[in-house]
């Protein structure tokens, strides 16, 4: 066997180690009842669930509560299953968080409570016209 | 009225690029077989073409100086009050504009490839000017057979935005634009697109050298003109990248300078296929090995910036990234320009495959080829571990296309996953990087390579051990990494001392590993060794809702009331602004705006410069949008400073916030606020509570001591005339802080029997006093007292230790790159002069 084939050969397990480490790291999109059933199974793999806040008649975002001392809080979020679940953030609300259209919340199940360690936010506002400033 | 000159000839020449660029193409390729009216004709199309391409540029900043906001593009990006820099960079603020400043570039570059080229112009240029055909269709805007080609920045606002107004008046033009997105007004975003775009354009000239010979069979000459190109391109392409780097670290408020995030992803990787493609290349130079290498890898490259681009500009990222330009519908023409680059690519090369001469023999482990093959392996590794991830979108994408269903989302924590892979490979790269060096430069055995190992390996192994003992580097994975570093920095060191002797044009490799060996260590140190100072370290949570391994990195600062934070004692001040000439002021003793830049002030107060201002005085301010929080640190060694983070108040985009760092030779404090109280929420004041005081007496405000100095009588209130019997009065109270005197001034009117009120707010105590009212008997006075809750913020502060290593370190890359660059190029100049090229 040549030496070049041997290095060949390391490359493609390197390759495929690669590969594998992807998928395996990779997170997914689920709905909340997915997340569940996940935890429930002791899968703690983050996840990603996309949402939306929920909204009174007039379009105010309700149902978010801030820590006493700001520095956390919670919220609740409605899913494309139409399922409303209650998310908690450690950290500060977001800039422009009530502004969102769409939230994606990335984090689990832990004791029974979603725990978003990060929030994803589309702000169609932000980039996007809705018309004109007279 | 609306301008339509500039819109129309805007647009002709962009037609007139996009044609020209098809003619120049068609007849470089003419020109080919040395056809000499061809090659004339095809000269002039270029220029013709650079030339509407320079107009399209003039004609879009004409408009954007000129503040012509009946256009979308002027509307959308730029404002009547931006500074000319700021409106240069609202000019690639849109994706036309981005795809306008990389078309540019191929202009300029072009024009000096067409000089200094003889035999490769025709080839090349045709390959060129190809790549500049598809680029030019991307701001088009011509609809063909329904099919909508290109985006123009030269359309309407009227033709854009489906807004009522323009059905009642059809010549309606805004006051004023949008104006540019905050995080951009900054001085970094004038110049990183500029020199990311540069490095963008400047990947197609390797590519298409290597293409030109494919197609002339000069399958080994393309080598020696496409290399200092390709040292360029990489030197421009990765300044460009950390620039982008620098202005996230300053103007972004994740945290940090590199966040693994699709848009970064998706530059590094072309970056490092093309460092990959440039060793093989010099490898090709000095043993004539690696030439199927070097091909394959150059037209890598540039199919990944297309790639890259197409992942960008295309919108399939949606979710997965916070900053991919929005979809302009542009996703086919992107796909069309990529595989037209990959077909065409594959076929050629396939074509002449046979005929690549390659090296038949065995490389041995002592050959200076080993080391150069393995290093560029490495580098396609990383790239590859990088863009597999980046490319989950693309992948559920084409699972959708044919009918299934993916929904694979990218890493949950992207920084973690990818740092672990690239932590690897950058030892080997670190190794690799510094043993190589000695084969490169002397033959190797057995016997060499102990006596020239023994003395760098020794002095790294001290050196590493002193660092791990001071530094404390626990982590074993990272301790490879030092003691790798540390060793590819002594061993080019060595190498640079021998080579720069004899001659010091030779020395570029050394130095520019000598750099990238430090970007390491400094990427390490402020990295891996990041320390967020503002841990919540009380051990306590807010809420028993939260699990236990939740923790809190902000820390909550209260106006004037001091907080200890590791070794700092930090004090929140206030919001201040910043104005040209004076510093920053006191945003509370500032009463108005005078114009959109210019600020009255209403109480005496102190700059940061120490300047006393006086009430009534104007002030310049560069941004009105701009306010920063003073935020105090003193330490107990008397080291003291002040930072100010800065938010943005925008229309559009909310609140935005950016990081303040205090810069040390070991150390960067990186601070930001998260969170404050919105100002266009209604305060809440307390209960008036009311205290019976006569002049002269002390009492307590909100526990601050007041003194009731006396009271004034006033000829006329602010707005209001007063007649022969009414009376005013103002109340002088002085109030005592923990920094500063306050003075409040409540006012009482008696206006047609009516009694008036006008309370007086001190902010930074959270205070409002009020006259309530006046006992002339017992020559008294009454107040009423209410508070709220003080002014606050969350903020974060991290420490990044030895950050100015990966600084300094870029630093010595460019400078190798240089060195290397002047030298490859003088050696493509000696041969084309000899008439060889």
């Amino acid at each position: 066997m040549k030496k070049s084939h041997i290095f060949g050969i390391v490359i493609i397990a390197i390759a495929i180690v690669v590969i594998m480490s992807t998928a395996g790291d990779a997170s997914a999109y689920v709905t909340f009842k997915d997340a569940q059933e996940m935890a429930d199974k002791g899968n703690d793999n983050k996840i990603h669930v996309v949402g939306n806040l929920t909204k009174d008649d007039s379009g105010q975002v309700v149902g978010i509560e801030p820590s006493p001392d700001m520095m956390s809080f919670k919220f609740q979020m409605v899913d494309e299953n139409n399922e409303m679940q209650m998310v908690y953030h450690p950290n500060p609300m977001p800039t422009d968080f009530l502004r969102s259209e769409q939230v994606v919340v990335v984090g689990g199940y832990q004791n029974g409570k979603f725990v978003a360690d990060k929030i994803l936010l589309k702000c169609p506002s932000k980039y996007q016209e809705e018309g004109v400033n007279t | 009225m609306i301008h339509y000159f500039p819109g129309s000839f805007g647009h002709f020449l962009v037609i007139l690029a996009f044609i020209s660029s098809i003619i120049a193409t068609y007849a470089f390729a003419k020109s080919i077989n040395n056809n000499q009216s061809w090659a004339r004709f095809a000269k002039g199309a270029f220029y013709v073409h650079a030339i509407a391409i320079f107009g399209v540029v003039a004609t879009l900043f004409a408009m954007i100086s000129g503040h012509m906001f009946e256009y979308h593009y002027v509307y959308q990006y730029t404002s009547k009050i931006l500074p000319v820099y700021y409106q240069v960079s609202s000019f690639w603020n849109g994706q036309e504009g981005s795809f306008l400043l990389w078309m540019f570039w191929n202009a300029v570059l072009g024009l000096i490839l067409i000089h200094t080229n003889k035999s490769w112009r025709a080839p090349m240029m045709a390959v060129f000017t190809f790549t500049q055909v598809f680029l030019v269709s991307m701001i088009m805007g011509v609809v063909v057979l329904d099919v909508k080609i290109g985006s123009s920045p030269f359309l309407l606002l009227r033709d854009v935005l489906n807004d009522p107004i323009f059905q009642m008046q059809p010549d309606f033009i805004p006051e004023d634009g949008r104006g540019l997105n905050p995080l951009l007004q900054n001085y970094w975003m004038v110049i990183h697109p500029p020199t990311l775009f540069l490095g963008f354009a400047t990947t197609v000239i390797p590519f298409a050298y290597a293409v030109g010979g494919l197609l002339t069979g000069r399958l080994k000459e393309w080598i020696r003109p496409a290399l200092p190109w390709a040292q360029f391109s990489a030197a421009v392409l990765g300044v460009g990248i950390l620039m982008g780097a620098y202005w996230a670290y300053e103007t972004l408020n994740f945290g940090g300078y590199w966040n693994w995030d699709p848009v970064e992803n998706a530059i590094y990787v072309p970056w490092l296929i093309l460092v990959a493609a440039l060793h093989t290349m010099i490898a090709f130079k000095k043993s004539n090995v690696a030439l199927k290498a070097s091909i394959i890898l150059v037209l890598c490259t540039y199919i990944l910036i297309v790639y890259s681009t197409f992942l960008t500009r295309s919108g399939v990222l949606g979710n997965a990234s916070v900053h991919s330009f929005t979809d302009l519908g542009l996703s086919g023409q992107l796909l069309i320009y990529l595989f037209v680059f990959i077909i065409l690519s594959v076929i050629l090369t396939a074509r002449v495959w046979k005929q690549i001469p390659g090296s038949k023999e065995e490389t041995s482990a002592y050959s200076r080829e080993f080391w150069i093959f393995m290093g560029a392996t490495v580098l396609c590794l990383m790239g590859f571990q990088v863009i597999i991830p980046t490319s989950i979108p693309v992948w559920n994408e084409i699972v959708e296309a044919f009918g299934g269903s993916s929904n694979l989302a990218p890493p949950a924590d992207q920084v973690e996953f990818y740092t672990q892979f690239q932590l690897y490979f950058s030892i080997l790269i670190a190794f690799l990087s510094g043993t190589g060096q000695f084969f490169w430069w002397k033959k190797m055995d057995k016997q060499k390579l102990k006596e020239e190992l023994a003395a760098p390996v020794i002095v790294s192994l001290v050196l590493t051990a002193i660092i791990f003992i001071t530094a404390e580097v626990r982590d074993i994975w990272y301790l490879l990494l030092l003691t790798t570093a540390v060793y590819s920095i002594v061993a080019n060191f060595k190498i640079f001392l021998s080579v720069a002797k004899s001659n010091i044009k030779l020395s570029g490799g050394a130095v520019a590993h000598i750099g990238i060996a430090m970007m390491l260590i400094g990427v390490l140190f402020s990295s891996g060794y990041s320390k967020i100072l503002s841990k919540n370290n009380t051990g306590m949570l807010w809420s028993k809702e939260f699990p236990d391994e939740v923790n809190q990195d902000n820390l909550l600062l209260f106006v004037n009331e001091p907080r200890q934070m590791a070794d700092y004692q930090m004090t929140y001040r206030g919001l201040r602004k910043l104005t040209t000439d004076h510093g920053y002021v006191d945003l509370s003793d500032i009463s108005d705006a005078a114009s959109p830049l210019e600020l009255i002030i209403g109480k005496n107060t102190i700059s940061s410069t120490g300047e006393e201002l006086s009430a009534g005085d104007t002030v310049r301010i560069i941004n009105a949008e701009n306010s920063y929080f003073e935020v105090i640190f003193e330490n107990a060694n008397g080291k003291n400073f002040t930072l100010y983070p800065r938010i943005q108040i925008n229309e559009q985009m909310g609140q935005v916030y950016s990081p303040d760092i205090n810069r040390t030779l070991t150390a960067d404090l990186y601070t930001h606020v998260r969170t404050f109280p919105d100002p266009d929420q209604e305060v809440q004041w307390s209960e008036i509570e009311e205290i019976t005081v006569s002049p002269g007496a002390q009492f307590f405000i909100n526990d601050y001591v007041a003194k009731f100095i006396n009271i004034e009588p006033l000829s006329s209130v602010d707005g209001i005339k007063l007649g022969p019997g009414d009376i005013a009065v103002k109340a002088l109270i002085e109030i005592q802080g923990e920094y500063q005197t306050y003075t409040a001034e409540p006012i009482y009117v008696i206006k047609d029997k009516m009694a008036g009120r006008i309370p007086d707010v001190v902010n930074d105590l959270a205070s409002r006093i009020t006259i309530q009212s006046i006992q002339p008997e017992q020559n008294s006075f009454v107040f009423g007292l209410s508070t709220t809750q003080k002014d606050w913020i969350i903020i974060e502060a991290v420490a990044k230790p030895w950050i100015n290593i990966l600084w300094l370190g870029t630093l010595l890359l460019v400078v190798g790159f240089g060195i290397a660059i002047s030298r490859r190029y003088s050696e493509f100049q000696k041969m084309r002069d000899k008439g060889m090229e």
